[in-house]
């Protein structure tokens, strides 16, 4: 009995040491954005390798799932004889939730993964403590320009996302299904809000985009240096991201939309 | 770090890609365009019951749109509900005693506040509260009042 409580508060302590280790490292990537500032070249490159290698990805994705939610929107709409609805039907749902949402797991799965084994790698192999050992900072030359390129490249993607998707409910609805072009155009954009819909989904993304890089970051930075380490760190990054969206992507609509 | 042209041109292309698709989003598909934020007038009606209208309903004359519902409030002296509308800077040409009802489009559609333009020659402008209005109808106490002049005609 003892022993269970025992390793029950040693799994919990150790929880909180590297929730407490990661919000540390998290503060000294803040502290190092100036110096990406700086220096824009060594975040463009990897914006090249977060944002526009995962561009085809989200891309074909956000068409797909449009198209998808033009075909069975039509199936439940057409019941009742709502299909001039299925413009709005498509558009909340890919820029409130779809949109952030898919983006941010497809991002994790496809940026998140390579951030992770990347660093965690660099650090099996001892560049990490090479850098230190020139007065490099790691922080600011690998982590930093990372971060801050997660950040920008989320929204960028799921804008992309939720844009793509709605032109595939478009084909879909009104060049399959035969729905009125106009009335699909209109009813979207008398029920569709700047304010509430497109700047909420937004918020949303930014959130994600940070709380994903945030933990592939940090899960590289702190993987056992070893291949099996850096197997088990990436591993953890997608399953913990994937858990932190849904979570966050809660929260977020709790508090936006609640109160409607 | 050598990075070639190419990447930055392909960085440069992914950042304007996703301004296109702010922009399409915007413009195209939520309601940015017509709403033009902060031009038009605010004008207020009273009414004794507004059934279900919410925040962001239209409000229309002869079946156009003119305008929005901005604020819905409770007046605790008169206990009624305050409407406050935002009409488009260009419709300002509303006689000053048009009156303001509550319809519902369709059968089972949504709230929206129908304007009826009166016969005077001042018009509306920010700030002026129509006098004539009237509430929305409600299913509930139509019946009721059915019901009830129905039982008495029978005794």
């Amino acid at each position: 009995m003892l022993n269970y409580l025992q390793r029950l508060g040693a799994t919990s302590l150790s929880m909180f040491e590297r929730l407490g280790r990661g919000s540390v490292f998290f503060i000294n990537i803040l502290l190092s954005i100036p110096s990406v500032i700086v220096r824009p070249r060594l975040l463009i490159a990897q914006m090249y390798s977060v944002g526009v290698l995962s561009f085809s990805l989200i891309i074909i994705s956000g068409l797909f799932v449009g198209m998808v939610l033009a075909l069975q929107g039509f199936y439940t709409l057409s019941d009742f004889g709502a299909e001039g609805m299925l413009g709005v039907m498509v558009a909340a749902s890919l820029i409130r939730e779809l949109g952030p949402v898919v983006t941010a797991l497809l991002f994790a799965g496809r940026a998140g993964s390579a951030l992770t084994a990347e660093i965690g790698l660099m650090k099996a192999t001892e560049q990490l403590s090479g850098m230190e050992m020139m007065a490099v900072d790691p922080v600011k030359r690998i982590m930093a320009p990372r971060f801050l390129a997660g950040l920008i490249s989320m929204p960028i993607l799921a804008t992309l996302f939720s844009a793509v998707g709605i032109l595939g409910g478009y084909f879909i609805g009104v060049g399959l299904l035969g729905i009125d072009e106009g009335g699909f155009w209109s009813q979207m954009q008398a029920k569709i809000d700047f304010d509430e819909d497109v700047i909420n989904g937004l918020i949303k993304s930014v959130v994600f985009g940070w709380v994903v890089t945030w933990i592939a970051i940090f899960e590289g930075y702190d993987a056992i240096p070893t291949s099996e380490g850096v197997g088990r760190a990436t591993t953890r990054t997608v399953v913990h991201s994937a858990f932190a969206i849904l979570l966050l992507d809660f929260i977020l609509t709790a508090l936006m939309f609640g109160d409607i | 770090m050598h990075i070639s042209r190419s990447i930055e041109i392909l960085v440069g292309f992914f950042v304007a890609i996703g301004f296109v698709a702010m922009f399409f989003l915007s413009m195209e598909v939520s309601n940015l365009s017509s709403s033009n934020g902060n031009g038009g007038y605010d004008i207020t009606a009273n009414f004794e019951n507004i059934g279900s209208l919410k925040v962001r309903a239209p409000v229309a004359m002869a079946g156009v749109n003119i305008g929005r519902v901005k604020a819905i409030d409770f007046d605790p002296e008169s206990f009624e509900a305050v409407v406050t509308m935002k009409i488009e800077a260009k419709y300002n040409q509303l006689p000053s005693d048009s009156n303001a009802s509550i319809l519902t489009a369709g059968l089972l559609g949504e709230q929206f506040v129908g304007l009826e333009p009166g016969g005077e020659d001042e018009v509306l402008v920010d700030g002026s509260e129509l006098e004539l209005t009237q509430s929305a109808l409600v299913l509930e106490q139509i019946i009721g009042q059915f019901l009830f002049s129905s039982d008495s005609e029978e005794e």
